[in-house]
C-alpha cells in the first residue's frame, strides 16, 4: 500500500492532448516518487470553471462540482478528493462549502443528482495538490528524495490567484505566501522571496477574451522575474503556466520585448530532482525549453 | 425587452437593492459594503471598469438599476479573489459580480458582443456537449465568434502558437473529431436540466 492515497480530479486541461498534458505527466512521476497514490474519480465531469457562472448560473455550477464530489464518495471511499487545477479545486471546495452552508440548496443539488442515480453525502475534503506536499508530505520528506538538487537555477515563485485565493494554504499569508519558495529551496534551486508578482493575475480565462488586457499584465509577471535575475518561473497552477509561457511571443511582437523565459510546474522541479528522466519531468511539454533542467535530467 | 426583465421591473419596482438580494447569487451582502473601496483598488483590470465594484455596490443602493445591469463593469471580473480577501466586511465580492453578470444576462441585458460574456457561453455550451472541454473547438469557436472572414484572419494569427502546441502535445486535431468526454453524458445533461428548472421555479417564487 502507499504511504498517501487519495481520490484523484484531473480536470479537463489535465489529458491527454490538452494544454496542461505536462502537469498531468509530471505529477505522475513526482507522486510514484513520493508514494502518493491517485485513485482518478471515475467519468469525472468538468467543473465549468472561473467562467462557467455566466451561462451556468449557481444551482447548475454547484451541481457539476457536487457530481464529482458524490462520484468520489461512492467509488473512491473515505479518501480526500486531491486537484491539480487551481481552478478543479477552488470550484470543487467552494461548492463542497457553499452546500454546507446553504440546506436548501443542498437538497436542491441532491435532487437534481438523483437525475443521474447519484447522491451527495459532502463529508469529503477537498485538496490541492500543493496541500498535499506541504501538509502531508512536508518540506523535509520532499528535501529528503532529492537526489540531483537543483543547484545553480534561480527560480521565481508564481503561486497565481486562484491556489492561493480565496482559500490558499492553511498559515499562508494571501499577500507574500512562501511555500512554493519552500519547495524550490528543498529541491536545491534558489528562490525569489521577494518576486512582486508572485500573487498577481495574469487574467485567467480573460486571456481569451480580453488578450490585450491580460497580456499587460502577463508582461508584468515575466518582466518581475527578469529583474529578478530568474532563470525560470515556476507555478502550481495550469491556467497560469499556460499564459505566461504561450504568449511571450505576442507579447514581444506587441511591446518590443525580448522575453523567453521558461515556465515549468514544480512537480517538474520535483521529478528532475528525484533523478527522473526529462521526458518523465514531461520537460518535451514545454514550449519554451527549460535547457538547464534537461541538462540535470540527462546527467 | 424581456420577459424576465419586464417582469422583475414590475415585481420590484422601484427598490433594487431588494431586487439584487432576491435574485442575484450572494446579493444579500450589498448592503454591508462600507465604502472604503479597498476592491476598486485591489482589482487586477480594476481601470477597465466603468463602475468599480465599490461604486457598483452604492448604484444598486441609489437604485441604478440600468447602469447597473447594461454595464461592461463586472464582466471585467478574472475571478484572481484579491477584492474578496481583502474586504475589511468579508462580502464575497467576486461571487457577487459574477451574480450580477449572470443576472444581466438572464434578464438579457449585457451589452452586444461583450467578449467574456460569448466566452463564457461559447465555453458552457463546449463544456455540456460531453462534461468536458473540448479544448480545440473552444479555441476555434473563439476565432470564429464574429463570422467567417475575422475568425480566418484570427486563427491565421494564432497559427504558429497552434503548431507549438500541438507539437508539445498540449493540444490534439483528435479532438476535433470526438474528444474527450464523460460516459454518462446524458445523466449529466438530465441533471443540469433539472438543476436550472430548481433554480428558474425559486426565482419565480417572488410572484
Amino acid at each position: 500500500m502507499a504511504k498517501y492515497t487519495y481520490s484523484y480530479y484531473p480536470g479537463c486541461s489535465s489529458q491527454k492532448g490538452a494544454s496542461s498534458s505536462n502537469l498531468m505527466k509530471s505529477v505522475q512521476t513526482m507522486c510514484e516518487e513520493l508514494d502518493v497514490e491517485l485513485n482518478e474519480i471515475p467519468d469525472w465531469n468538468c467543473c465549468s470553471a472561473s467562467i462557467g457562472y455566466a451561462s451556468g448560473s449557481e444551482l447548475p455550477r454547484l451541481t457539476l462540482s457536487a457530481r464529482n464530489i458524490a462520484l468520489s464518495e461512492e467509488h473512491n471511499k473515505e479518501q480526500e478528493i486531491v486537484a491539480t487545477c487551481a481552478a478543479c479545486w477552488l470550484a470543487t471546495r467552494e461548492a463542497a462549502e457553499r452546500l454546507k452552508e446553504d440546506e436548501s440548496l443542498f437538497a436542491e443539488a441532491n435532487q437534481a443528482l438523483a437525475e443521474a442515480g447519484l447522491k451527495l453525502n459532502n463529508t469529503t475534503p477537498i485538496k490541492h495538490m500543493a496541500e498535499v506536499l506541504v501538509e502531508d508530505v512536508g518540506f523535509d520528506e520532499i528535501q529528503a528524495g532529492v537526489k540531483k538538487p537543483l543547484e545553480g537555477i534561480k527560480i521565481a515563485g508564481y503561486v497565481g490567484c486562484q491556489t492561493n485565493r480565496p482559500f490558499g494554504i492553511h498559515g499562508e499569508s494571501f499577500e507574500n505566501p512562501v511555500y512554493l519558495d519552500k519547495m524550490i529551496e528543498a529541491v536545491g534551486a534558489e528562490s525569489i522571496p521577494d518576486y512582486e508578482k508572485k500573487v498577481q493575475c495574469c487574467g485567467g480565462a480573460l486571456a481569451f477574451s480580453e488578450p490585450d488586457k491580460s497580456q499587460e499584465m502577463i508582461k508584468g509577471i515575466i518582466e518581475a522575474a527578469y529583474d529578478n535575475g530568474a532563470d525560470m518561473i515556476a507555478t502550481p497552477c495550469p491556467l497560469c503556466q499556460a499564459n505566461v509561457e504561450i504568449y511571450q511571443d505576442q507579447i514581444n511582437e506587441k511591446y518590443n520585448t525580448k522575453f523567453n523565459i521558461p515556465v515549468v510546474y514544480y512537480s517538474q522541479l520535483i521529478s528532475v530532482a528525484y533523478g527522473r528522466s526529462a521526458s518523465d519531468a514531461a520537460l518535451d511539454g514545454q514550449l519554451i525549453p527549460a535547457k538547464q533542467l534537461e541538462e540535470i535530467a540527462k546527467k | 425587452m424581456s420577459d424576465l426583465n419586464k417582469r422583475m421591473i414590475e415585481e420590484y419596482r422601484n427598490d433594487f437593492l431588494k431586487e439584487v438580494e432576491a435574485n442575484v447569487e450572494e446579493g444579500e451582502w450589498v448592503k454591508m459594503c462600507m465604502q472604503c473601496g479597498v476592491c476598486s483598488g485591489s482589482c487586477p483590470l480594476g481601470k477597465h471598469w466603468a463602475h468599480p465594484p465599490q461604486e457598483i455596490f452604492m448604484m444598486i443602493r441609489a437604485g441604478k438599476r440600468d447602469e447597473v445591469l447594461t454595464s461592461d463593469s463586472m464582466w471585467m471580473c478574472t475571478s484572481c479573489y484579491n477584492c474578496i480577501v481583502r474586504c475589511p466586511r468579508q462580502l464575497p465580492i467576486t461571487h457577487i459580480m459574477h451574480g450580477l453578470a449572470t443576472y444581466s444576462k438572464k434578464l438579457g441585458l449585457v451589452p452586444k458582443g461583450q467578449p467574456t460574456a460569448t466566452f463564457a457561453e461559447i465555453f458552457w455550451n463546449n463544456m455540456m456537449k460531453k462534461g468536458r472541454v473540448n479544448e480545440l473547438k473552444l479555441g476555434l469557436a473563439l476565432y470564429f465568434k464574429d463570422g467567417f472572414g475575422p475568425g480566418i484572419k484570427e486563427a491565421l494569427r494564432n497559427k504558429d502558437l497552434g503548431t507549438k502546441m500541438m507539437k508539445a502535445k498540449r493540444m490534439s486535431p483528435a479532438e476535433f473529431f470526438g474528444g474527450h468526454g464523460i460516459k454518462d453524458v446524458s445523466g449529466l445533461q438530465k441533471m443540469i436540466k433539472k438543476a436550472q428548472e430548481l433554480e428558474e421555479a425559486r426565482m419565480k417564487k417572488f410572484d
